[in-house]
């Protein structure tokens, strides 16, 4: 893991670009898809933890993204809290939910498309419930006050809060790299590829399972906060929609689930042909979308590893014809 | 309050007859591909358009546009099952699950940049048509599909044990790799399953359209309470999906009953995630398909 691979290194390359491209041409629109691109990123980071490494799909991460969200907005309006103290709470939050779908997944053995399915169901009862009850703004959501500076958790302008999700996207980015190096990682990826064999040399499976949806849940609700705190608005259909939760896996998957890049690669990968077909074809809803379902179509089709796979794939077998042919000769 | 019981229970009933056929298609699918299609539920939705379109274009009533629709969407179901679930998904259980996913972000999507996001119904002159029952009204259009839900599960269990066809899906839902040696087309007969699992969707959504409403995210709120139905059935079971259907119909009534109308749907998924939790396999065996 030591010495990053020629792949790794072009996606780093190509990803540091698109990072400071914003800073380097300035404008409205390119700000704002940015911004976007990024905080969606920490979220299908965050997936990547259980879906990539742990080998668990899930088709709900809303319900993580959806509970930082609202829960530091609770604090904030009904409470008054501090918006730095809500925040460490959301995110606190979204670990705790992660945890909690978790352990009453796993403790009855929900595995692969069952898990999938029980997943999108919380994230369906959560919707349901925070768009029914006073407490979270029912039908009409949850506005923070308007209360400019750094004091309070709100941003002076969009260049502000990019650099926000940009420091937000390289600390998960950090934090997914930690947790695929460390045991607890090795452990999540033998869970991944054989649970049974896992088990039979003495790993907890249920517990490398449950702290992968906690360590994930925390990095989702730290991407519900910082949403929260750039948009001061959440109601149930942004927080807990089916849109996020298929936004979540799509990046890890179209870009390769389980690296470390992949994720960050198949985000801005998928917003920019979405951004190319807004401008191409017309900004109707939900056309991007149908782009998106095409592009992870054709990676299912040509490339089962994403495109990290195909960046992995730029000097290997070259590498492999150099080690195999001298054993070949006589 | 008996009063106020007996026709949201009869109501369910009526609503959870469609939900038992839709749920009927999906665990077809199920039980002899072992495919959750996650598309099922957008199937739905483009049926109910092609059924509204039928109306407003041709001035098909829907139960005239039935066995169109749901020829049509036998042969659509067949051709995605063939060239595209199986091409782009290699096989594989876990990329078939994302193949149907992008399928269904395709044409939900699709119908949204299409057709907007308004919400369209159709008129016809017996929506508003009431059959006394017992205490309650029943409104006709409701009394039909019911019927028509029932019926349908009929012809399925006939059609799946009385026929070569049947015979043949069987085996292939049984043992795929001894049913290819005994000299059954398997790629055909997955894709005659899904062609008639999707023929289902056709004729639910033909019966639904006379008391329902088409948007482009109705396919989502369905697909949920199908999977709902097909796992509280027994993923596989034709007799215990109909069973489910009309449970959670009536399940989803007194709920809306009891805890207000936005509510009500909250009774479906909790019976969903405790039947995952605590009774996977459903309430009913499943038998070979």
């Amino acid at each position: 893991m030591g010495r990053l691979d020629p792949g790794g290194a072009v996606a780093a390359l190509v990803l540091a670009l698109c990072a400071v491209s914003p800073f380097v041409l300035p404008s409205d629109a390119w700000i704002g898809f940015a911004v976007n691109a990024v905080l969606i990123s920490v979220l299908a980071l965050a997936w990547n933890v259980t879906g990539g490494f742990a080998g668990q799909m899930s088709f709900g991460h809303a319900a993580l993204y959806g509970t930082g969200a609202y829960v530091a907005a609770m604090l904030q309006v009904r409470l008054g809290l501090n918006p730095y103290l809500a925040a460490v709470a959301g995110v606190a939050a979204g670990a705790g939910i992660g945890a909690a779908i978790g352990a009453l997944a796993f403790r009855y053995g929900l595995r692969g498309s069952y898990f999938a399915l029980v997943t999108l169901a919380f994230a369906e009862v959560l919707r349901i419930l925070a768009s029914s009850f006073e407490i979270t703004g029912a039908g009409s959501g949850l506005t923070l006050p308007y209360r400019p500076g750094l004091a309070q958790f709100q941003f002076p302008d969009r260049y502000a809060a990019y650099a926000f999700v940009l420091a937000l996207c390289l600390v998960a980015l950090a934090a997914t790299a930690a947790v695929k190096r460390s045991r607890l990682g090795s452990n999540m990826i033998a869970v991944r590829e054989n649970e049974e064999a896992a088990a039979a040399i003495g790993i907890d499976a249920f517990r490398v399972k449950l702290l992968a949806m906690a360590i994930s849940g925390a990095i989702a609700g730290a991407a519900g906060v910082a949403y929260l705190q750039i948009q001061l608005f959440i109601d149930a259909p942004i927080a807990y929609g089916s849109l996020i939760s298929v936004e979540a896996l799509l990046g890890p998957i179209i870009g390769g689930a389980g690296t470390l890049l992949g994720p960050i690669l198949g985000t801005v990968v998928l917003h920019i042909v979405g951004e190319v077909v807004k401008t191409g074809i017309g900004g109707a809803p939900g056309l991007n979308l149908v782009f998106y379902g095409a592009v992870l179509l054709v990676i299912l089709r040509f490339l089962p590893n994403g495109l990290m796979g195909l960046l992995g794939g730029l000097r290997r077998p070259a590498r492999t014809d150099a080690a195999t042919r001298p054993a070949e000769a006589p | 309050m008996l009063g106020l019981v007996i026709p949201a229970i009869l109501s369910g009933l009526t609503t959870g007859a469609v939900y038992a056929l839709v749920a009927l298609g999906l665990t077809l699918i199920y039980g002899v591909l072992h495919i959750i299609n996650f598309a099922h539920g957008s199937l739905l939705m483009a049926a109910l358009y092609a059924a509204l379109f039928l109306n407003m274009r041709l001035g098909l009533d829907p139960y005239v546009a039935l066995p169109i629709v749901t020829v049509l969407f036998f042969c659509l179901g067949y051709a995605l099952q063939r060239w595209v679930v199986d091409t782009f998904s290699h096989g594989r259980d876990a990329n078939i699950l994302l193949v149907t996913l992008a399928i269904s972000i395709i044409i939900d999507n699709g119908a949204l940049a299409l057709f907007t996001s308004n919400t369209r119904t159709i008129d016809v002159p017996y929506a508003f048509d009431m059959v006394e029952i017992g205490p309650a009204f029943v409104p006709l259009p409701k009394l039909v599909a019911f019927g028509a839900a029932l019926l349908f599960a009929g012809l399925l269990w006939l059609l799946m044990r009385h026929t070569r066809l049947g015979t043949a899906i069987r085996a292939v839902a049984v043992e795929k790799r001894g049913a290819e040696l005994m000299g059954i087309d398997v790629k055909h007969t997955y894709a005659m399953c899904f062609g008639i699992g999707t023929a289902c969707v056709g004729a639910a959504a033909c019966l639904l359209l006379p008391t329902f409403y088409v948007t482009p995210q109705v396919g989502y709120a369905f697909v949920l309470v199908a999977f709902t139905t097909v796992v509280l059935g027994g993923m596989g079971s034709l007799g215990g999906a109909l069973v489910a259907g009309l449970l959670l119909g009536v399940i989803e009534a007194l709920c809306g009953l009891f805890l207000g109308e936005t509510l009500g749907q909250i009774g479906i998924f909790a019976a969903f995630i405790l039947t995952l939790l605590l009774r996977p396999a459903g309430l009913f065996a499943p038998r070979a398909a």
